[in-house]
């Protein structure tokens, strides 16, 4: 097969997705595809019309290649992809939507409440940040509705601290979330990884030398451990492996997602958010669960391709 | 900020349609390009089995002439025989750590400090002190404080880095009353100093001061020179001027290293200096970015809320501007790419997570109407956020924010990604059909 590998882009996880791409590159060449890497730009649709590849596998993460932009002009095309398509890309992007219909779905999801910038200029939203407060309870986790990174994500420990967590999250994203805190000890963070309808092994995700959770060292080398399959017994993987195939139906993801959760002292799971294209680098949490079910690199992205719906 | 963070947010600075105040890049297109092929040929000529073999592990002596004399203009009189002819003046802070630094040992620096000198420092797992700056440069009785604080716990700093003209990246130069100060301390307290002087001849007013060599006479000073800002970075040519005992350690880390710096450069530099226009050249770059760091200022007293404050840099290539603390600069970076804007966040310049509010801005990379039209750009994200804060704060019973304290954090490699260096064609360029 002729595959576009689809990566760079002017998200802010630019790097990442460089990365990504150029791994899964590697891979589909080891499988014997012909592929065509494209860094997305000004010039992306005439890249895929003159290359007339069979597939795209997008590596794209964040704004435009995570959020059903990239997947819309892929389907203009008429250029099969790999992963969800172009309304689940949406709800998951949008952390709030996604939220909602987890919600009204009676899946557990932190309480939250979520502005747009308008709100606080326009229509007084700040005159509700006690209520809020009073709701949710410190501390608040301060958040952007559509980054894809920890970027701009805040933890406001009280009251005072709320007004500069918002400056900070309102950089990042027109819209942005307050939600509850799972940080009841031992909380703990957990990535359930759905391949073609099935749930990979839990990774945890450990911070090093924390009190509590600090979301800047999700990323960082050395301050976090990364443990998988996660130690949480049978029954509490069963549970949390099915709520995470719920939330990835729920919101209409295919092919692949990650779904990111906090598991608190009670041993109750509440999921925070569905990334519907996962990292594939080589410390991502998708390659890792594969690997954890026997799954290798290559074989994860044959997996992945072959996904891909016929249309 | 955590790493990669740090540099998905850098890496879209060097997007084309970026106006990036964020580098620190001297401006070497009005060098002309007849000049430099004329001396590269007539070094061709003269010099090519020289140009081509090694060079002395110290530098060429021919070049070493060339520095004193770049030195003397600053009133630094020196023997040449003292001179070691480095890699860049970057090399001289890797060899001033290999040669001084075990783990754990302790460096004094300037808060801010270079974000380029962070990388090394860390690398050799040094201690990093930072001592706080006014306009009149390092606070020395702040330094006088944490030395007896530091010998009560009985550590002895290795060495104290300081860039006393033109700070990268505050832009503030240190008074002749501090330099005296600073080197009667060193005297005192028998401490090295290390005093990197890249922009000194790049001075737009008022009177130069000596540098602290000079006020020392070379017996606890470390000097640290360039070629990069008065000729070309290209050429990688900087310079120290040590102590005899750390001069000669250097001499063997820089044999260690990488044998030599490069004959060709070092003839290039002898050919040029030999013509005996370099002054000419450095006047000419101190009148384009004179009135560059004026459309700077310019531009921020326009375009910046009353809120923030800047630096009023004399010479050298950079401001500092501080912003008020609620609004933190590596997430309004993030805004102000969306605006096609970038500038450095202050936490580049520390290593325990201070300088949250500031931001570094470049003058000397891009022209006079790209620096008021960035400026521009940034002041009204500034404005975006101000507007917002208050807005968000100015409901009763909401109480304003509190001053938070910095998180210590562990210092970030990735950080020497601000000196915006060029990168190579992506592999994926040439993958890409």
């Amino acid at each position: 097969m002729r595959v576009a590998v689809l990566k760079g882009g002017r998200s802010l996880e630019r790097q990442v997705s460089l990365k990504s791409g150029a791994r899964v590159e590697d891979a589909l060449e080891r499988l014997g595809h012909e592929v065509v890497a494209i860094d997305v730009g000004h010039d992306l649709v005439a890249q895929l019309r003159e290359a007339r590849p069979d597939a795209a596998f997008i590596c794209l993460h964040g704004r435009d290649g995570e959020d059903g932009t990239v997947q819309e002009l892929l389907e203009i095309v008429g250029v099969p992809y790999t992963g969800s398509g172009v309304s689940a890309c949406m709800r998951c992007a949008d952390k709030v939507v996604a939220k909602h219909a987890m919600r009204d779905a009676g899946l557990p999801t932190p309480d939250f409440f979520a502005f747009s910038e308008t709100a606080f200029k326009q229509l007084g939203a700040a005159d509700t940040l006690p209520a809020i407060e009073e709701r949710l309870g410190f501390p608040v986790v301060v958040k952007p509705a559509d980054q894809g990174s920890a970027l701009g994500i805040r933890f406001a420990p009280d009251a005072a601290a709320v007004p500069a967590a918002l400056v900070a999250a309102f950089s990042y994203s027109q819209k942005v979330l307050l939600e509850r805190a799972i940080t009841s000890p031992p909380a703990r963070e957990l990535a359930v990884s759905v391949l073609a309808g099935e749930a990979l092994p839990i990774v945890e995700a450990i911070p090093i030398g924390e009190d509590f959770y600090d979301f800047e060292a999700r990323y960082e080398i050395g301050r976090t451990e990364f443990v998988c399959p996660a130690d949480l017994g049978d029954e509490v993987t069963a549970r949390v492996q099915s709520l995470a195939l719920d939330v990835h139906r729920l919101l209409g993801c295919s092919g692949l997602s990650r779904v990111d959760l906090m598991l608190d002292g009670d041993g109750e799971p509440w999921v925070l958010e569905a990334n519907t294209v996962p990292g594939m680098t080589e410390t991502s949490l998708l390659p890792q669960a594969a690997d954890a079910a026997g799954i290798d690199f290559d074989e994860l992205v044959a997996r992945i391709l072959a996904s891909v719906p016929r249309r | 900020m955590k790493s990669s963070a740090m540099r998905d947010l850098m890496a879209i600075t060097e997007r084309p349609e970026v106006i990036s105040l964020a580098g620190g890049l001297p401006d070497t297109s009005t060098f002309p390009a007849e000049r430099l092929a004329a001396i590269m040929s007539r070094v061709a000529a003269e010099s090519s089995a020289k140009a081509l073999q090694y060079a002395p592990t110290e530098g060429m002596s021919a070049v070493a002439d060339c520095i004193v004399e770049v030195m003397a203009e600053e009133g630094t009189h020196i023997d040449p025989a003292d001179v070691l002819v480095t890699t860049g003046g970057q090399q001289v802070i890797d060899l001033v750590c290999k040669t001084l630094i075990d783990p754990g040992d302790v460096i004094i620096a300037e808060a801010p400090t270079y974000p380029g000198a962070v990388p090394a420092f860390t690398a050799y797992q040094a201690d990093v002190v930072q001592i706080g700056m006014d306009s009149d440069g390092m606070r020395v009785d702040e330094l006088e404080g944490t030395l007896a604080r530091l010998e009560a716990e009985g550590r002895r700093p290795k060495f104290i880095y300081t860039i006393p003209n033109f700070q990268n990246p505050a832009g503030v130069t240190m008074s002749l009353p501090r330099r005296t100060r600073l080197v009667e301390v060193a005297r005192e307290r028998e401490l090295l100093v290390l005093e990197d002087n890249p922009y000194g001849l790049l001075r737009y007013e008022g009177d130069p001061l000596p540098t602290l060599a000079s006020l020392d006479g070379g017996a606890f000073v470390i000097y640290l020179g360039t070629f990069s800002k008065i000729l070309s970075p290209g050429i990688r040519l900087g310079w120290a001027v040590a102590p005899g005992p750390v001069h000669q350690k250097m001499n063997l880390g820089k044999q260690e290293s990488d044998l030599c710096s490069s004959s060709l450069s070092q003839l290039f530099v002898t050919q040029y200096f030999s013509e005996g226009h370099w002054q000419d050249y450095v006047l000419s770059l101190r009148d384009i970015y004179r009135r560059r760091r004026d459309t700077m200022l310019d531009a921020l007293a326009e375009h910046f809320p009353a809120e923030a404050t800047w630096t009023h840099p004399q010479g050298g290539l950079f401001v500092w501007a501080t912003l008020p603390d609620y609004i933190d600069t590596t997430d309004l970076l993030a805004r102000a790419l969306q605006s096609n804007v970038a500038f450095v966040p202050g936490r580049a310049a520390y290593l325990d997570g201070r300088g949250g509010s500031c931001m570094r801005l470049n003058f000397s990379g891009v022209d006079e109407h790209a620096i008021r039209e960035g400026v521009r750009r940034i002041g009204e994200v500034v404005r975006e956020q101000v507007e917002l804060f208050s807005t968000i704060t100015s409901h009763p019973p909401h109480a304003p924010a509190a001053r938070a304290e910095p998180t210590p954090a562990p210092p970030d490699q990735e950080l020497a990604d601000v000196l915006q260096l060029p990168k190579r064609d992506k592999r994926s360029d040439r993958r890409a059909k």
